[in-house]
């Protein structure tokens, strides 16, 4: 590789934002968002407030019943908030969820075609554009294959391919590494933090898995559980590329268990 | 380094990037092996399919030989298979059964083509209204037990003893099997792919099209082979029951014609027929969209 392509891949669409520095828009905001799905029961979320500046990868960590998949949902337009206010910088958020969700009747070219087709692409185009993303998860030549035929590993990266196939700037995820072993989503976690930085995304990851917000994250955040809230954020300065194992990543993986166990016991008391 | 916030890449990231998509094409290797047994060559398929139903067909013949040697009931009642076999031989010959074959399945498919259009449309109907398919969803189910042979006598009071009567008898046999074909098929959708389109942005068309109905293609398949036996059915008791010269002499005439002359042998031959076409149907109309179709979604081994 020379340090031509290095630069040939850097950050598009979106500048490098500096922490702290003011951003015009976000790429999502949430302000004051509350959500009641049963009048009389508690709410899931209470007074959310969360701000993603563009091209900033931010972890949403919490245990059961902190709202991240409602909050997730919200911020895809999929439901709307009993109060507050979302506003997000793209017109359609891509979103991956835990189950790859590929359409079975499809074949991997087929289910990222079928991103294309909503964006309103001709044929021919949409065949050239889903073998160029079939190539940027690793999966080039396998856009024959089945659902079926695809590993648990496979399925998320044609999820992911065809996420990004919504050509949208920014990416929702909801535990999408979840179901896989730990191997496959060791390369997971890299083969994403390479797409994020050459595709300069927001992304918005949900997940249980503290070690897993420390490794990708640039910020992550803890939310409470009963209502769902803000509890604690944290800044991760350790530059990618990070491993699950660098020492960094262990210390804050630490230092978020500890404040997560203290907010869980609250609600054992 | 901090200050960039790991955004762009140096030339060690892409060396390690270049590594991690070699340890990604391993575990793709490693994950995806061949997990399908290969295909059976045509002297197994043979073996296995074709061998055990002769070796059947041939056990029963010759028990039915025995029980025709022994004169459990006399010749005219039981004919030996000698003697059906010649009848069988002489109806294909002088043209009465291509005939009578090709009056029935033509009616029969023209009245499942209508069961195929009515039944869609009222699956869709009644998958679209809650109201709908809380009012007429338990009479469909009811209509799919009623034996159809019992709007017979109904339906040639309203028409006579014309096509339109047997028609009747095969739409009200079929259209409720392949309506709740279609409704079983779109409820057992998974929420998660709507979901999915709603995300990507597809319309409500979009969504129907391109992942509603093709994710019913299961169940709705389910309904039409059914939708079709019982279309079968129906006409062959239709035709049984409405003898008339103008209405032509399909397999369920000819029956009748071999009842009223007490020609056992022309009754066997003419259940042999009717059994056989709707095996035939079955086995090279619909088995195969349906394997094809579940074997393209891995819901089924080969």
């Amino acid at each position: 590789m020379s340090a031509k392509s290095a630069t040939a891949v850097a950050p598009v669409r979106t500048p490098v934002v500096q922490p702290g520095a003011a951003s015009p828009a976000p790429a999502v905001r949430v302000e004051g968002v509350s959500q009641v799905f049963e009048r009389g029961r508690p709410p899931v979320l209470q007074g959310m407030d969360l701000t993603v500046a563009p091209g900033e990868f931010v972890c949403l960590v919490g245990a059961s019943g902190c709202g991240k998949s409602t909050l997730l949902g919200l911020i895809a337009g999929l439901s709307t908030p009993t109060s507050g206010r979302i506003s997000v910088s793209a017109e359609r958020p891509a979103l991956m969820f835990q189950e790859p969700a590929l359409l079975p009747w499809l074949t991997a070219t087929g289910n990222v075609e079928l991103a294309l087709r909503a964006r309103g692409i001709g044929r021919a185009e949409r065949r050239a554009e889903s073998d160029r993303l079939l190539g940027v998860v690793n999966l080039t030549g396998q856009g024959g294959k089945r659902v079926h035929e695809l590993s648990g590993g496979m399925r998320q990266r044609v999820a992911l391919a065809r996420a990004l196939a919504q050509d949208s700037s920014v990416l929702l995820m909801d535990e999408p590494f979840a179901a896989l072993d730990a191997i496959t989503r060791d390369v997971l976690h890299q083969e994403l933090t390479r797409v994020w930085s050459e595709q300069g995304l927001s992304i918005v990851f949900v997940t249980h898995n503290v070690r897993e917000a420390a490794r990708l994250g640039q910020r992550v955040v803890l939310l409470g559980s009963r209502p769902g809230r803000v509890v604690r954020e944290w800044q991760v300065d350790i530059p990618q590329p990070r491993t699950i194992e660098s020492p960094g990543v262990s210390a804050l993986a630490a230092e978020i268990t500890r404040e997560l166990h203290q907010e869980i016991s609250r609600h054992g008391q | 380094m901090a200050s960039d916030n790991g955004r762009g890449l140096t030339l060690v990231d892409r060396e390690e990037a270049t590594d991690n998509r070699a340890v990604e094409a391993g575990l793709d290797a490693l994950n995806t092996g061949p997990d399908l047994p290969p295909a059976p060559g045509p002297g197994r398929i043979f073996v296995r399919s074709v061998l055990p139903p002769i070796v059947f067909v041939l056990l029963l013949v010759g028990a039915w030989q025995l029980a025709y040697l022994a004169k459990i009931k006399p010749s005219y009642a039981l004919p030996s298979p000698a003697a059906v076999a010649d009848t069988f031989w002489k109806t294909v010959q002088d043209g009465t059964a291509a005939e009578a074959i090709w009056t029935s399945l033509s009616r029969g498919a023209i009245g499942f083509a209508m069961s195929l259009v009515i039944g869609s449309l009222l699956g869709l109907a009644m998958w679209g209204s809650r109201w709908l398919r809380a009012a007429i969803g338990p009479f469909v189910s009811g209509l799919q037990s009623l034996p159809s042979v019992a709007w017979v006598p109904a339906a040639i009071i309203w028409f006579q003893l014309t096509d339109a009567a047997i028609y009747t008898v095969v739409l009200l046999g079929a259209v409720p099997s392949i309506a709740n074909g279609l409704l079983s098929g779109l409820k057992q959708v998974p929420p998660l792919f709507d979901r999915v389109g709603r995300v990507l942005g597809l319309s409500t068309l979009g969504r129907i099209r391109y992942v509603l109905l093709p994710a019913a293609l299961p169940g709705y398949l389910g309904g039409l082979r059914q939708g079709w036996a019982f279309a079968w059915r129906s006409l062959m008791a239709a035709e049984l029951i409405t003898y008339s010269p103008a209405l032509g002499q399909g397999l369920g005439q000819l029956l009748n014609i071999g009842r009223e002359l007490s020609q056992m042998s022309l009754v066997i031959t003419s259940i042999a027929l009717i059994l056989v076409v709707g095996v035939a149907i079955e086995l090279l109309v619909f088995a195969p969209i349906e394997r094809r179709v579940l074997v393209r979604r891995g819901l089924t081994i080969r």
